[in-house]
């Protein structure tokens, strides 16, 4: 039986709209259905943007036959967090202040996409301001999780996670702060990328953490995330932090089989509170890339321990400069009523705020207080260097770390949004990789009892994306990740 | 009764000249254009835009700190300075705090007695500049504010002097030695009236001989140097007043009030805000290569010290005449132009048409050097036509002011308006004859030695000459003719 188109990779569609055994429109409209029938249910998407998809598609299908060249993501639909910018359409960023905003330009990843003839085919859900760990933030509705709908799909990309999980498109970006990508991938059963910091341009993504903030890919092969890496990775004129290294040099060997390949496993992420199925399909998948040549040892990261701590100091005080600007004065939400600039600020503010993100607002405003800036801010500065080293040392003696992506399977809605160190501690394991900027992936380890995926991390130096992908394809090859979520 | 001593520091904004802003490329100079027309995504603040610098904006930074011999730091960080207002589309503005790029400078100027003095520069720091509110459109006050960001985003460099300025005229004339450095330095118009230069003030009083520092407050909204000036004569009575009178002052800052002449208390120390200042994510710290610096330092154009040196000496002019021409570097190189015309053998006369005629009409008229009608060349051939005996002084401003009106060559008006000086010794002696001869009375006292009776028969040649006769000619020939 032939697949339908919804049910093909990013590589298949590219491959079959060039050589013109699908058209675009045929790829775009096949997902747009799949979204008519199943994200009623899902809730990944907060906006479809049906209209504008079907035109790029004929665009593309315009192009190719008039014989031009097409891009390495003809006719692909992807669809993209709602706080990365497409130009003309609202972008939320799950928040109701930013309600009724239309971007007024092209975020440099969108560019790329467009370039390569990607079809964006519509935003989609996040915890406010991309902070969370299961998308029960965001101002407008939950998404489910397609494994089992009483389920989170994890946060604060769930809504791409979630709709590449159930093939309403093959591709979604998403951002990754302290796990952002990684720990929905990882409940939602795909692969996520979160690529070194200054690979991806960071230009047009709606700044949360900016030292921490990086935009990555969600697929369901390791091959199709290496594409999408290809696309949307590279310099970048207009961030400033975006890294003068090419994608191909990040990914050069990923080919290359793993034979010899040094694993480092963390002692640190083996602790008390990892569930034990959780435990025993990553230990699983480790011994599977021992079997087949890797040599795997254990190493120690003794200041990831301080990562959370660290963490909660160092966002919160970026993001309450990063969302100050969100006054009121210039665009979507002002509050109604009050009189006089005070009032203008902090009726908006209040009303056009969540209750997580005046949180971190807060935590952050208090980290950078004069008399407390050292105390907070400078002492967590100084935690980060100390975490950055514990890596540069595991990778004398490794080439790549693994663990665990998260110390569970997804959790039900409601269960930890009481309790925000609870919520927190569910980014433990991802949180260090940002700290130190370097390169990891979470791909699907296996299925819990319950039904639930679980993920692998895989951790390399800044710049080993080339490494992380050996590992993974390897991984993928031997142990088929388990297939599309079933969803009625 | 006790001697008072006013200790005084400059906080100097200057805008530089480049043609961008400091993080987006959108065009600097907005003054007077239409709200809101030199704007981008990342200069009004859209979600998801990141700053680039400058290049060419660190470029004039570092020529200011080199002109005003500081350190350089070898690198420079970048933060954030962050505070709520309408014109601050970020809500925070992009300055430099900890580790600022240049340190430790010093500016050496002349005071009005002749004597030098050094003011230590404390530091220079590049930053933003932020929008502009309008609570009015023309004389129509609005219930409602609007905000224009053409400015926002332009790039500044404020200099913080040491608190080493002794009284309010050693203020003016560091604040116009240092207009005057950072001109010819290429850094900026420093155009006070279009906001490129704009100066805070920090002073506090003590008892002369005591080496602590008193209270200081901090004086704002000062649009001129002759309102720093003012605004720190007033301050100063007022501390000592209060001081005297056994008050305590406190640290504050406050406004100055041209209309009224004094200075109000806007907000004290405690009011202060906190701006939280952190290093900017998004700006890779700053680190300039020594070469990079050494080529700016080769490139830097002369300073006005030693331009009014080489002024004295290559065309011979007076300490004050050069002091005048370097006050302002286009004014200097106006000159330089117009001498290239006039030959340096009419340097000075050139010099005296300028400080006398074309800075009294530039001042009367309110117009820039640039703005000029007369060309460089054209008033240094004016003055050249002075010093060939082709026009007199007085026939000279005449001409002057037609040339402002007409834009046109002086050769050209003299021949078209016959103005040129008459010096033909037999038209002159014919017209010296029939004054002395309307003028007997006085031909009479000049004979019996009373010179001054003189000047009536000059005047009566120069009438019947109507003007044209040239004034030692006729001086001597009135002399002859009455024998003395």
């Amino acid at each position: 039986m032939t697949k339908r188109p919804f049910e093909l990779t990013v590589e298949e569609i590219a491959r079959a709209v060039r050589e013109g055994r699908l058209s675009a429109e045929e790829a775009v409209s096949s997902h747009l259905e799949r979204i008519k029938s199943i994200d009623a249910n899902i809730r990944a998407f907060l906006l479809v943007l049906e209209d504008f998809a079907l035109e790029q598609a004929r665009i593309v299908d315009k192009k190719r036959k008039a014989g031009r060249p097409l891009g390495l993501l003809a006719g692909v639909p992807v669809a993209v967090k709602d706080n990365i910018l497409v130009q003309g359409f609202e972008t939320t960023a799950g928040s109701r202040i930013l309600k009724g905003y239309k971007a007024a330009y092209d975020a440099s990843v969108v560019e790329r996409l467009k370039r390569e003839d990607a079809v964006i085919l519509g935003k989609t859900n996040l915890d406010e301001f991309a902070m969370g760990s299961s998308t029960e933030n965001s101002a407008f509705f939950k998404t489910a999780n397609p494994w089992n709908t009483a389920c989170v799909p994890g946060g604060s990309s769930g809504g791409s996670a979630a709709a590449v999980a159930a093939a309403m498109c093959p591709l979604a970006l998403g951002s990754d702060t302290g796990g952002s990508i990684r720990q929905p991938a990882a409940f939602c059963g795909i692969v996520g990328l979160k690529p070194t910091y200054g690979l991806v341009s960071r230009y047009g993504l709606i700044a949360f953490g900016s030292s921490l903030d990086q935009i990555g890919p969600f697929t369901r092969t390791v091959s199709d995330s290496v594409l999408a890496l290809r696309v949307i990775g590279g310099r970048d004129e207009r961030d400033s932090t975006s890294a003068d290294k090419s994608v191909e040099e990040a990914l050069s060997g990923w080919e290359a089989g793993i034979e010899g390949l040094r694993i480092g496993v963390p002692r640190e992420f083996f602790i008390k509170g990892l569930d034990p199925e959780v435990e025993a399909s990553v230990r699983g998948s480790i011994e599977t890339l021992e079997s087949l040549g890797a040599r795997v040892e254990e190493v120690s990261l003794p200041h990831s321990r301080y990562a959370i701590a660290t963490y909660y100091i160092i966002a919160p005080s970026e993001a309450s400069s990063n969302l100050a600007r969100f006054d009121g004065v210039r665009y979507a939400f002002r509050a109604p009523g009050g009189q006089g600039l005070e009032e203008l600020y902090e009726r908006t503010r209040g009303q056009g705020f969540g209750p997580e993100v005046k949180r971190r607002i807060m935590l952050g405003t208090y980290a950078l207080s004069s008399g407390y800036y050292q105390a907070y801010y400078g002492k967590a500065q100084r935690a980060r260097t100390l975490i950055k080293r514990d890596f540069e040392q595991a990778f004398r003696k490794v080439d790549l770390i693994a663990g665990p992506t998260a110390p569970t399977a997804a959790f039900r809605f409601g269960e930890k949004t009481e309790d925000p160190m609870a919520m927190y501690l569910s980014d433990i394991f991802t949180i260090p990789s940002n700290m130190a900027g370097n390169a990891s992936v979470s791909i699907p380890c296996g299925l819990s009892k319950a039904g639930l995926p679980m993920g692998l991390q895989l951790i390399a130096p800044a710049f080993g994306e080339g490494t992380l992908f050996r590992a993974s394809k390897a991984l993928e090859a031997a142990r088929p990740f388990p297939g599309l979520a079933e969803v009625a | 009764m006790k001697q008072y001593e006013m200790v005084v520091g400059l906080e100097v904004h200057v805008q530089l000249g480049t043609k961008t802003k400091l993080f987006c490329s959108c065009p600097t100079g907005a003054f007077g254009a239409v709200a809101n027309t030199h704007v981008c995504p990342v200069c009004t603040g859209q979600p998801g835009v990141l700053p680039v610098l400058n290049r060419a904006a660190v470029e004039l930074a570092f020529r200011a700190a080199l002109s005003l011999e500081c350190e350089l730091a070898e690198v420079s960080i970048f933060a954030r300075k962050n505070y709520f207002y309408p014109d601050l589309p970020k809500a925070y503005q992009i300055s430099q705090y900890e580790q600022p790029f240049a340190t430790r400078g010093r500016l050496e100027f002349a005071l009005k007695d002749g004597s030098s003095k050094s003011v230590g520069i404390h530091r220079i720091h590049m930053e933003e500049d932020a929008g502009k509110l309008l609570h009015a459109i023309g004389s129509e006050e609005l219930d409602h504010s609007l905000v224009d960001f053409n400015r926002g985003g332009t790039p500044l460099i404020e200099i913080v002097s040491e608190p080493e300025i002794r009284g309010s005229e050693e203020a003016y004339a560091y604040l116009n030695a240092l207009k005057a450095v950072l001109q010819f330095a290429g850094v900026s118009r420093c155009d006070m009236e279009k906001g490129e230069m704009r100066c805070d003030a920090n002073i506090s009083v003590r008892e002369k001989g005591e080496t602590r520092f008193g209270v200081r407050s901090e004086i704002k909204n000062l649009n001129s140097f002759k309102n720093v000036r003012d605004a720190l004569e007033f301050e100063f009575r007022r501390q000592v007043e209060a001081v005297e009178a056994g008050q305590r002052l406190i640290q504050e800052t406050r406004l100055w009030d041209a209309a009224r002449q004094a200075t109000f208390s806007m907000r004290s120390k405690e009011e202060a805000h906190d701006y939280r200042y952190f290093p900017d994510p998004d700006l890779l710290p700053l680190a300039a290569e020594a070469e990079w610096i050494s080529r700016v330092k080769s490139g830097l154009p002369e300073g006005p010290v030693a331009r009014r040196s080489r002024l004295i000496k290559d065309f011979r002019l007076s300490s004050y005449d050069c002091e005048v021409l370097t006050s302002d570097r286009a004014l200097a190189d106006y000159f330089e132009a117009a001498a290239a015309s006039s030959g340096a053998e009419s340097a000075k006369t050139l010099a005296n048409l300028m400080t006398t005629e074309l800075l009294g009409r530039i001042n009367a008229e309110r117009v820039e050097i640039a703005d000029v009608p007369i060309a460089a060349p054209h008033l240094g051939r004016l003055a050249a036509l002075v010093d060939k005996g082709v026009l007199s002084s007085k026939l000279a401003k005449d001409v002057f002011a037609k040339m402002w009106e007409t834009r046109r060559a002086a050769e050209d008006l003299v021949a078209e308006l016959g103005l040129s000086q008459v010096s033909d010794e037999g038209q002159v002696k014919l017209w010296v004859e029939e004054a002395i001869k309307a003028n007997a009375r006085a031909a009479e006292d000049v004979k019996a030695g009373k010179d001054r009776a003189i000047g009536a028969i000059v005047g009566a040649v120069m009438k019947l000459s109507k003007g044209k006769a040239n004034p030692a000619l006729v001086n001597r020939l009135i002399k002859e003719a009455l024998g003395c």
